[in-house]
């Protein structure tokens, strides 16, 4: 059975790291999840960035967000990345199994992957 | 819509965009029916403003562009032959009990009845994007309760956010579980 004694047990361990550093990652991936978006099948992306950002151990790095109406929704589902002194990456029509593929390469890697990004938007 | 979770997903949204503090998610289900309640404590919407984005297609659109979301949800239950209701009250005209209650009763039986769906997903969303607001959840079903409420989740865990990956984890195996014991409807893909 999930207690809430398992949730102490997490607080426990993020203590014994150096800070909790909410928020302050490197690279920031934004989700839209609009109306739009979520038709289009936003949830299980950002569930899917949530979980493998985890995974790899990169939750220092990278924070995952989510947003509003990009205004491309025929593009949907849409996400950002931002990464402090690099140009904004825009992937579109994602999926769970390219955000994973998006994790891997590009923000463990440091490869955009141009196949999914759309141009001067 | 492909699931009405999805339609939750949305509308709750809207309550976290009116900046709500807590955000109370219901489902009550029988055999036959499945009733949906989402209710904010958000700034709430003026009537004039209430029936516009209601029916965007009837009323004259003088007042902005109105979204999709609310007339999707409306549509997705009065296809089943079930009801919708929305009531609001605007916090200038309300400013100590302001907020927004949106409603739905679908038929299960209804041939044009979408599943719930992965209400799991939903709420694990909802949480990582918002989690300074109180999500209490419950969903009652012929088995047995599922419930959630996010400040009792908060006092154990201190100072750590409930956007943390590993809560977010945890709150969708604690549902999980709970789903498995109230022998409840299916949620695929956890
Ligand atoms: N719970 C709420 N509290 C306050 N205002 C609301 C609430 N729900 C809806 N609204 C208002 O009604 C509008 C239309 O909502 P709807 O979900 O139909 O569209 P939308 O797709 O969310 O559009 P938008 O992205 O502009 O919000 C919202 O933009 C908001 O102004
Ligand atoms: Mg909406």
């Amino acid at each position: 059975m999930k207690s809430l004694e398992e949730l102490a047990a997490i607080r426990e361990r993020m203590q014994n790291k150096v800070v909790l550093r909410e928020g302050s990652g490197d690279i920031r991936v934004v989700v839209g999840m609009a109306t739009c978006g979520i038709a289009a099948g936003a949830r299980p992306v950002l569930n899917a960035f949530v979980e493998e950002v985890n995974r790899e151990g990169l939750s220092d790095k990278v924070t995952v967000t989510q947003t509003g109406c990009i205004g491309i929704c025929q593009f949907e589902p849409v996400v950002e990345v931002f990464e402090a002194g690099k140009e904004k990456v825009t992937y579109v029509k994602m999926t769970p199994e390219k955000a994973k593929e998006v994790v891997e390469k590009h923000l463990k890697g440091g490869k955009v992957i141009t196949d999914y990004v759309i141009k001067d938007i | 819509m492909k699931e009405i979770s999805l339609n939750i997903l949305d509308i709750a949204q809207n309550s976290v965009k009116a900046g709500a503090e807590t955000v109370r998610i219901e489902l009550k289900e029988t055999t036959e029916t499945l009733f949906v309640s989402i209710s904010d404590d958000g700034c709430g919407m003026k009537p004039d403003f209430l029936a516009a984005v209601t029916d965007p297609f009837t009323t004259t659109r003088t007042t902005r562009n109105v979204g999709l979301g609310i007339p999707l949800f409306k549509l997705a239950c009065e296809q089943t032959g079930g009801e919708f209701s929305i009531v609001s009250r605007d916090s200038e005209n309300f400013p100590t009990d302001h907020g927004t209650t949106t409603s739905a009763l679908f038929y299960k039986t209804s041939i044009d009845y979408t599943p719930l769906g992965d209400v799991i997903s939903t709420l694990t969303v909802l949480i990582q994007g918002a989690p300074e607001i109180r999500w209490v959840f419950t969903h009652t079903l012929p088995g047995g309760e599922v419930r959630l409420d996010t400040d009792e989740l908060k006092e154990a865990l201190g100072g750590v956010p409930l956007s943390h990956p590993e809560v977010v984890a945890w709150i969708a195996d604690y549902l999980k579980e709970q789903y498995d014991g109230a022998n409840g409807n299916p949620c695929p893909s956890i």
